[in-house]
């Protein structure tokens, strides 16, 4: 029902998309495309929702499409419904959010037709159970979100972002096809039921993971495969943008729990290894980045970078204790894992609304030209807050809740027995608290530059409120990040299924704990109750407030900024983007990024201007993709030749190809 | 009728904790700036100064900058309601009290955190360049220190098997755990992380103003009258709350755990107290041996607190005993 339900909706999404060919020439036709993804969204969602609340049982349907006597399989379970609820969740809010947003667009058939195709194969990939479908839907996917990442492409740095995320796109897409084709075996069983019924040796299962780690890591953003996110995902508009950042590294990550959890079965203990490895690296180099940034957008995207690292922390746990056959710590490392998955989609949509109402309303992304919009627009500035305190992990919001679980998760590590793990996860465990802490710094600098002080340019006092559309979809996310994380026993109690369906186990039940706390192990070891420490809050600072107002002096005047008695009135003698992130870029960036920092001061009675510049590195750039990129030239290069060489030469090699391959075939038999 | 009476109690105990910290916070103070200026040879201002200076300010008007928004107004109060939150519920005369499970110690870290970030947030919202230096340093020191801090969680919640502070406690009253390098090391890192986050020297000079190096002070500059009180109380808080801590992880002794009869309580009572007062009279004696520090030289600092919490870590993982 629900499965058919679910192909129903990507089929009315297509359909959608070939309307939005027409309909993009008027400018109505914005609404009614957003208008029609939206509520074929939210039937997906119902229908998702239904499935995974009811526990219903794992639908199979098949279709005759796809290749000759397979067909098309698509399946839906309870991971597949819960990530159907994310995809869904985040595909309507998007097009109530760009029922707005979407008017301002200029190049409306750049937009309109691939939207709710991409859409579309984000579904298709959650609900494919045979690899090629699989396959298809993720190629489709990519294909799609390439076109939005192209809509404005007179602007060079977006054919840049372009063309490198169609590299890495068709890289990660070959690893995963080389996964799948490992573990479809000689006899070429494509379909999902028969990878599962056939379990691979260790050597090969270590190696599917390792592929299925750099094929789906590289759409989700590990280091350091991450190069084309923080390029693409800024390029798009910016609903398209909350979509490739809270949905679609979601759905990466579905491919890599699907292929690593559920189809290769048991895993070895080392692979858990590289997995942390990585995603403990990619959690802190990610958000150290994100510090660096001056563009608002392109800031969101490499902490997006830093939470998928996060995630992958969690499903490296539970691979450990997977391993280990410790099912209740594996429950609780996947239950983390799969929170932070759902709330990250919640508030990094958020933050990326709220860049795109920035956009709108004051035509910049650099924070460096912003300022003061706490002023005007307020709305915006107190959805943006919510979002800034739930990805920095503070309680009582929902970011803290899904890194709570994971650090309860790493505090049961010492019980492994593997002593490279016990060692690993201690170190994994101060880089979380490491990339947290600096998360906190990072949305303290976005939102204080972009949001507080005074107005840098003119545009940014011109600011003005967004519609109602637009805060309507950013209000929706604000308040389920704080639902989620008031109330977050109901949403781990949602993932009970899925994640015993993975692993085995599942977490104690959570709803009717007194008081609506949560419990991961037992009571004695750890608790945390959102609801309590929010409902203590409120009741401390009323209780203070109304103190001050009964016993203190409400006498209150306005006057010119004090700064300790030398006011500056230029609004360049505030802190900036880069000054803020200076301290940080001294202590961690002179060794992770080779920060350059040049100071070109006149010496005193020259008139010319002063220059500062900074000039930061990405090592992946210059380590990794740099001699890459110049292997596969000096290759070329010396390839070339073959081009200009004479006919006689030509039937030469011809004719050595053929006897070298003939005495290939003699040796062989 | 027994357990509305029992619940009661319960309820009494918790308020009487939540009291218990607000009323010592300013105290605290006033002991640690008093022994300072004695060791100093000045004659120092009375005990209760801090309760006054927060009675005076409560009665002058608060001067807030044209463009201060409702973020400025707002985070005084979030800040001191986070803090007080947390310190009640860090156990300080008695474990288990009625609310205790509802975080555990790296809730309460975290919380702390939720305050730093309104704090730092309202340094820079009228726009100054002192109050957006001093957002950017907490931020930094805060990054450095909270690694450091989760560590040491760690290697206490190896020990006791939990990060419930109550549970904690009790381990380490009732079980014979003896006296531990690990636990030792741990200790060391924790008072570190303990001197930079409550912005004492030599991370910060929590009696300065003007000076290039402040960080807690410039953030909270533009400041004054009913807000300046909150953050003043909020700060005071934060050092008892710092104080309980290191009482509740490392020397727990004499708090009433399973027995609650009122000759225990009172035992629990006067032994918080006592420590307490130690504590703050070691404070200025260390503070006073040693000069402040460079801006970058923090990381020095606080990666030696890394580095021993990282060490109790490792060398509990060899073996339990140590």
């Amino acid at each position: 029902m629900s499965a058919c339900i679910g192909l129903w909706c990507v089929a009315g999404l297509l359909g959608i998309a070939a309307a939005g060919i027409v309909a993009g020439r008027w400018a109505v036709g914005t609404t009614l495309i957003y208008g029609a993804s939206l509520v074929a969204s939210l039937v997906g969602l119902a229908a998702a929702l239904w499935h995974l609340l009811a526990g219903a049982a794992p639908e199979t349907l098949s279709l005759a499409l796809g290749l000759p006597g397979i067909g098309a399989i698509f399946r839906l379970d309870a991971l597949a419904a819960f990530f159907l609820i994310v995809a869904n969740l985040g595909g309507a809010v998007a097009s109530l959010y760009a029922i707005g947003y979407g008017r301002h667009d200029t190049a409306r058939l750049r937009v309109l037709p691939y939207f709710p195709a991409y859409l579309a194969g984000m579904n298709l990939v959650v609900l494919a159970d045979d690899a090629f479908s699989f396959l298809v839907a993720w190629e489709f996917m990519s294909l799609s979100s390439w076109a939005l990442v192209m809509a404005n492409h007179r602007a060079p740095e977006n054919a840049r972002a372009g063309y490198v995320y169609l590299v890495m796109a068709t890289c990660g897409t070959l690893a995963l096809l080389l996964a799948f084709g490992l573990l479809a075996g000689p006899d070429g069983g494509y379909g999902f039921a028969a990878m599962r019924a056939h379990h691979p040796d260790t050597f090969t299962g270590a190696l599917v993971l390792l592929l299925a780690l750099a094929g789906a890591g590289s759409k989700a953003g590990l280091v350091p495969l991450h190069v084309w996110l923080p390029l693409a995902h800024p390029a798009a508009p910016s609903h398209v943008s909350a979509l490739m950042s809270g949905v679609m590294t979601k759905i990466a990550i579905y491919g890599f729990i699907r292929i690593v959890f559920d189809l290769v079965g048991e895993p070895v203990w080392w692979s858990s290894l590289i997995v942390l490895a990585v995603a403990a690296i990619t959690a802190v180099v990610g958000i150290l980045y994100a510090l660096m940034q001056n563009d608002l957008k392109r800031l969101l995207a490499y902490s997006t970078v830093e939470n998928v690292g996060i995630i992958f922390i969690g499903l490296g746990l539970a691979l450990a204790f997977r391993a280990s056959h410790m099912d209740l710590p594996a429950a609780l490392a996947l239950t983390a894992a799969l929170f932070h998955v759902f709330n990250h989609s919640l508030f990094k949509s958020l933050l990326f609304f709220g860049a795109g109402a920035v956009l709108t309303s004051t035509g910049e992304r650099n924070m460096e030209h912003l300022g003061g919009l706490i002023h005007r627009m307020p709305k915006t500035a107190a959805l943006f807050l919510v979002g800034c305190a739930s990805i920095s992990a503070l309680p009582p919001l929902n970011g803290f809740v899904s890194e709570w679980l994971t650090f309860q998760a790493i505090l049961v590590g010492p019980g492994l027995p593997q002593w490279g793990l016990r060692f690993m996860i201690p170190t994994v465990g101060a880089l979380l608290a490491l990339s947290a802490a600096l998360a906190a710094a990072c949305f303290v600098k976005a939102y204080g530059v972009a949001f507080l002080g005074r107005p840098r340019t003119p545009q940014a006092e011109g600011a003005q409120e967004v519609d109602r559309f637009s805060l309507a979809a950013m209000f929706i996310l604000a308040g389920l990040c704080f639902i989620a994380g008031v109330l977050p026993g109901l949403f781990i109690d949602m993932l009970g299924p899925v994640v015993k369906d993975i692993v085995g186990a599942r977490m104690p039940v959570q709803t009717f704990l007194p008081w609506a706390s949560i419990v991961p192990i037992a009571e004695t070891r750890s608790s945390y109750n959102g609801l309590l420490i929010l409902l203590f809050l409120a009741v401390s600072g009323t209780l203070a407030a109304m103190f001050i107002h009964r016993y203190a002096t409400r006498a209150t005047r306005r006057s010119d900024i004090w700064d300790c008695g030398y006011p500056d009135p230029s609004v360049a003698a505030q802190y900036s983007s880069s000054s803020f992130a200076m301290p940080i870029r001294r202590v961690f960036g002179s060794t992770v990024f080779m920060v350059r920092e040049t100071v070109d001061m006149p010496r005193p009675g020259e008139m010319r201007a002063a220059h500062f510049h900074v000039k930061v590195l990405d090592p992946a750039w210059r380590y990794v993709y740099g001699p890459l990129a110049r292997a596969v030239m000096r290759t070329a290069v010396t390839f070339n030749q073959l081009q200009f060489l004479t006919i006689r030469s030509y039937l030469t090699l011809v004719f050595a190809t053929l006897v070298l391959l003939l005495l290939v075939v003699a040796a062989w038999r | 009728m027994a357990m509305t009476f029992h619940i009661a109690l319960e309820l009494i105990g918790q308020a009487i904790q939540m009291l218990l910290v607000l009323a010592v916070a300013p105290l605290v103070l006033g002991i640690t700036r008093k022994v300072k200026a004695r060791l100093l040879r000045r004659i120092g201002p009375p005990l209760w100064q801090p309760y006054i200076d927060l009675w005076k300010l409560m009665h002058k008007e608060a001067v807030l900058a044209h463009n201060a928004s409702w973020l400025y107004r707002a985070a005084p109060y979030l800040v001191f309601a986070t803090t007080w939150v947390g310190a009640a519920l860090v156990p300080t005369y008695a474990t288990s009290l009625m609310f205790s499970w509802s975080a555990d110690i790296i809730a309460i870290v975290a919380l702390l955190a939720t305050g730093r970030f309104a704090l730092a947030l309202a340094g820079m919202d009228v726009g100054t360049a002192f109050g957006g230096i001093g957002s950017s340093r907490e931020m930094m020191i805060a990054s450095l220190a909270e690694p450091a801090m989760l560590l040491v969680v760690f290697s206490v919640a190896l020990i006791a098997g939990t990060t419930q502070l109550s549970t904690i406690a009790e381990t380490f009253v009732h079980a014979s755990i003896g006296l531990r390098v690990s636990l030792g090391l741990a200790m060391f890192a924790f008072v570190f992380v303990a001197i930079a986050e409550n912005a004492r020297i030599p991370i910060d000079n929590p009696a300065t103003h003007l000076e290039l190096t402040m960080v807690h002070e410039a953030m909270v500059l533009e400041y004054s009258g009913r807000h300046l009180a909150m953050i003043e109380a909020a700060a005071a808080l934060k050092l008892v709350l710092y104080f309980s801590l290191l009482a509740c992880l490392f020397v727990p002794f004499g708090m009433a755990t399973t027995d609650k009869g009122l000759a225990a309580l009172a035992i629990g009572f006067g032994s918080y107290l006592a420590k307490v007062f130690v504590l703050a009279v070691l404070l200025p004696v260390g503070e006073t041996a040693v000069a402040k520090m460079r801006v970058f030289r923090y990381p020095i600092f606080l990666g030696g607190a890394f580095a021993a919490s990282a060490l109790a870590v490792f060398l509990l993982f060899v073996s339990r005993g140590f």
